[in-house]
């Protein structure tokens, strides 16, 4: 009698077993299947010429990286100098992924700062939160730098510098 | 298995491989239901019928929508409303029908707070109830990114977003739930599949589970008296049916379920001919544009009240960042009704009018819902914030009373 039951109990947890491997690896494949596509990632590069962009002081301009909204703002004189902004020669530029930090809206530039109008959040000419509920400043977006062209996607260090700048 | 000689192709033959009436009289004719109830009652009938017609006019919409950005739009504002024969009246009577169904819900609820349906015993009620308005709002929000209008994208932009908020971020669950760096054509198509099938499904499936979880502790009645079933219905089934304290669901109390039917199905098909524009928002008219931003971003009226606890604290407070308290209590209210039962301390079942502080209570968060919801479409500035910081404070407020109150009512009244 007992050898039966100890027959069934190890039938039992051999299938327990093999169960909750293929289980757990169908999940890790259904998890996969959400992950973003091999094309949409090999599509998340996008470069910026910042001589050729026709960038007028003061007033910033908008690009497109992964569908979200980049802005460069080439800064004017009477803004602040910042330790985080992109420096290239006599020029000072504030380059951060256009998106409200606290939920995703894309805020509008009014006069000399970004302005939210989804919840009223506001960011000054660094792109750091000034008033309202974001809770930290723009996200830098990872770019190199060569010359004046700007890779957006790749990681170089003036973008570290301007996250580390933020942190 | 005892053999059945009947033919098949005989009532008789059928009647006995299915036990048809067996199963009738389980479910209709001698399922009981208080005579003492009024018409919150037929709420759930009224609901099921609702759901039916989201369905019905889902299939119809579902023949000509196209689930690809390039597509959605055009398929919805040109194909169906304009081409389809009568594909705008399922347009709308499916957007009315997604809209009032909340409002049902809602009201469902209430009266389940108000009689207090919802413990000693009827706690799975409850529980299966909520987990249907979860669900249910995880089939609107899906819906309404469908027609890839202005507020689809940026309602999906906003939404999906919270899950990149504090140290969420890190782990790219944001991009996972998207399948790609910003809202896209797979997160239109994802979404499209959980509104059309998987969310349809487990709603099925959680009505089977609600109702299954009505039939043994049985509805509760105006006065929450605890009714012997089986004494009662025996007095009905012997003719003594005015002495009785029940009636059979059908066709007695359905009959009744289908008088308030009627009324409510005038007020829907009227909101549905001549007032559908609540649920068209104007701004969805205009296709999607990542690029652009709607001036003001604001949901369905029906989470109104719990998106303005999203933004209801609008500062930073106790060593917290305004964004993060606004997300913490946005969950809080998400979930807070499903713990009702729990943090209801009074031992009795009586109606919200003999439990005087849990009435005022009661009616106090009513009240507090509505500002919040009112103001939760009111563009968040000046003195409209602090109106929704207060009223935020307040739903606070009132659930952590919650169980003192329902408590001293207890011992007023000498129960506890």
């Amino acid at each position: 009698m007992s050898n039966n039951t100890n027959r069934r109990d190890f039938l039992g947890m051999s299938f327990a077993a093999v169960a909750a491997v293929g289980g757990a690896a169908a999940l890790v494949g259904m998890k996969q299947a959400w992950d973003p596509l091999p094309s949409v990632l090999a599509a998340g590069f996008t470069t910026i010429d910042l001589a050729n962009s026709d960038l007028v002081p003061g007033k910033p301009q908008t690009f497109t990286w992964r569908g979200k909204p980049i802005f460069v703002l080439l800064k004017n004189k009477e803004m602040e100098q910042f330790d985080g902004d992109l420096v290239i020669g006599d020029n000072r530029y504030t380059v951060t992924v256009g998106l409200c930090t606290h939920l995703g809206c894309i805020p509008a530039w009014k006069g000399d700062k970004w302005k939210c109008a989804c919840h009223g959040g506001e960011f000054n000419s660094n792109g750091q939160q000034i008033f309202g509920p974001p809770p930290k400043p723009f996200v830098i977006p990872p770019f190199s730098v060569n010359g004046t062209v700007l890779t957006l996607g790749e990681d170089g260090p003036e973008s570290k510098a301007m996250m580390t700048a933020r942190a | 298995m005892a053999e059945i000689k009947e033919s098949f192709f005989s009532a008789e033959g059928l009647e006995k491989r299915l036990n048809g009436k067996k199963f009738w009289k389980v479910m209709m004719t001698e399922y009981w239901i208080p005579k003492d109830i009024n018409f919150l009652w037929a709420m759930g009938v009224v609901l099921a019928t609702t759901f039916a017609i989201l369905i019905v006019s889902g299939i119809f919409l579902l023949m000509y929508y196209k689930p690809d950005t390039a597509l959605a739009f055009d398929s919805v504002n040109y194909t169906i409303m304009q081409e389809v024969a009568y594909g705008w009246l399922f347009r709308h009577m499916h957007g009315v029908a997604a809209s009032v169904v909340f409002l049902i819900i809602y009201i469902h609820m209430f009266t389940g707070i108000y009689y207090g349906s919802y413990k000693k015993g009827r706690e799975m009620i409850w529980l299966s109830g909520m987990l249907l308005f979860v669900t249910f709002s995880a089939e609107g929000f899906s819906g309404y990114m469908l027609p890839w209008g202005q507020m689809s994208y940026w309602a999906a932009a906003v939404i999906t977003n919270l899950f990149a908020g504090g140290s969420l971020e890190a782990w790219g669950l944001v991009e996972w739930i998207r399948g790609g760096f910003a809202v896209n054509d797979a997160t239109l198509t994802r979404f499209f599949m959980l509104h059309v099938f998987l969310l349809p499904l487990v709603i099925i499936k959680l009505i089977v589970v609600h109702f299954y979880t009505l039939r043994i502790p049985h509805v509760n009645n105006q006065n929450s008296e605890d009714i012997d079933y089986d004494a009662e219905a025996e007095k009905y089934l012997a003719g003594n049916k005015k002495e009785s304290k029940v009636i059979p669901f059908w066709p007695v109390f359905l009959s009744k379920d289908f008088a308030v039917l009627g009324l409510f199905l005038i007020f829907y098909f009227y909101l549905v001919f001549f007032n559908y524009n609540f649920a068209m928002d104007p701004v969805n008219f205009d296709p999607a544009n990542p690029m652009k931003t709607p001036a003001h971003i604001y949901p369905e009226w029906y989470f109104l009240w719990s998106y303005e606890t999203l933004r209801g604290p609008f500062f930073d407070m106790f060593g917290m960042k305004a964004g993060d308290i606004g997300l913490i209590i946005f969950g809080l209210a998400q979930v807070i009704f499903v713990v009702f039962p729990f943090l209801d301390r009074d031992p009795d079942i009586l109606p919200a009018h003999k439990r005087p502080k849990f009435f005022i209570w009661f009616w106090i968060m009513i009240v507090d819902l509505l500002v919040l919801s009112v103001y939760g479409k009111l563009p968040p500035t000046g003195a409209n914030a602090w109106v929704g910081f207060y009223a935020t404070a307040l739903f606070l407020l009132l659930w952590a009373s919650l169980p003192f109150i329902t408590k001293s009512d207890a011992k007023a009244r000498g129960a506890l």
